[in-house]
């Protein structure tokens, strides 16, 4: 028989967790976004077309 | 110590994460994000939704940030007071250092991020309004003058002139005006509370206009910020910020807004105390949709494109 502990602590800290978890995951989306707009739009826009063509 | 005692005290001290996000004052957050997605949307400049959506983030977060450290500062002061005493600082739900904590890890986190996202002005501005919402405000004038309440305006009027140099790199007249818009606002909103919470200011040692100067020249100060505050909206209907959408509003609320304010003006303590100051009250909640309806008809006239009411004129 395995005993676990169910303690409203360790509820909260799940909840913290994820929460924490969930924004450093939206935080990773809105960079990505802004670096594939940065570089879709600034002056390294295009620079990949140039080296493959030559 | 028993084990019981030890277990009470961890869960009164181990917060949960909807205290955190209590410290950062979501209410004046929502706030911040509206006018500082209205300044960014009213610039003659297109921005990529994707900058303009990351600006107002980390905006947000700047405000957010700001909020958190307000919150260490004046934990003493939240503790004296009936509004604030259940806030998570004064209440004991995290410790004053993390809040500290908090609240300069987010600083630092929204000033390089809006930097990066959009530029140096806008994070520059974002870094100085937080400095003056802390340091100017908080720490220094807000327990020395009555004249706090104007002088905090000053850092609340600040996310529209950041949302605009995030989009354009520049301060123009436009972003200027809307500043002045929040500053002479936020002076009537706070003072129309503080009449009828006056007694918790007292306690607190805050020198509250109404606690220093006493209601008659709170009353008279709030009609004097009013007539400032409508002539700054109608000024504003000269320069492209002055849509029709915009013309509506200024004509239809600004009048509405004034005869309240001239009814504050004329009312006796007496007769504010028997009907529970029900005026100062519904001035109190004309004043949040005043502020609403002015930067969303700003917003709406700059999607139909009907800005440059003055150009016509």
């Amino acid at each position: 028989m395995t005993i676990r502990v169910e303690h409203p602590l360790h509820r909260r800290r799940l909840g913290r967790n994820l929460a924490v978890g969930l924004l450093l995951a939206a935080f990773i989306l809105v960079v990505f976004g802004v670096t594939v707009v940065k570089l879709g739009t600034g002056p390294m826009a295009g620079a990949q077309g140039e080296v493959i063509s030559k | 110590m028993t084990d019981m005692s030890i277990s009470e005290q961890v869960q009164a001290g181990e917060a949960g994460f909807s205290d955190y996000f209590a410290l950062l004052k979501p209410r004046v957050m929502s706030l911040v994000v509206f006018t500082a997605f209205v300044g960014l949307l009213a610039t003659p400049v297109s921005v990529h939704p994707m900058i303009a959506f990351a600006s107002i983030v980390f905006i947000a977060v700047g405000a957010g940030a700001a909020g958190t450290l307000n919150m260490w500062c004046d934990a003493d002061i939240d503790k004296r007071m009936r509004r604030t005493r259940r806030r998570p600082v004064p209440s004991g739900k995290v410790a004053a250092g993390e809040a500290l904590g908090l609240g300069l890890a987010l600083s630092g986190l929204s000033i390089v991020m809006l930097g990066l996202v959009a530029n140096l002005l806008a994070a520059a501005l974002l870094a100085f309004t937080i400095f003056f919402y802390i340091v100017i405000y908080s720490l220094w004038l807000k327990r020395v003058t009555p004249q706090n309440i104007v002088i905090g305006g000053a850092a609340g009027a600040l996310p529209p002139i950041i949302g605009w140099a995030a989009a354009s790199g520049s301060v123009s007249l436009e972003a200027w005006l809307m500043f002045a818009l929040i500053l002479v606002w936020t002076p009537p909103h706070f003072w129309a509370l503080a009449l009828f919470t006056k007694s918790d200011y007292g306690v607190a040692k805050i020198p509250m206009l109404t606690v220093t100067h006493g209601t008659k020249v709170t009353r008279r100060s709030i009609f004097q910020y009013t007539v400032v505050l409508l002539t700054i909206a109608v000024a504003s209907l000269f320069t492209p910020l002055g849509g029709f959408v915009y013309l509506a509003v200024v004509l239809g609320f600004g009048p509405i807004f004034l005869a309240d304010a001239y009814r504050i003006l004329h009312r006796s303590e007496e007769a504010a105390c028997d009907d529970h100051f029900a005026v100062e009250k519904r001035f109190f909640k004309l004043s949040l949709y005043y502020l609403f309806l002015h930067f969303g008809a700003i917003l709406v006239d700059s999607f139909i494109g009907w800005n440059g009411l003055g150009a016509l004129l």
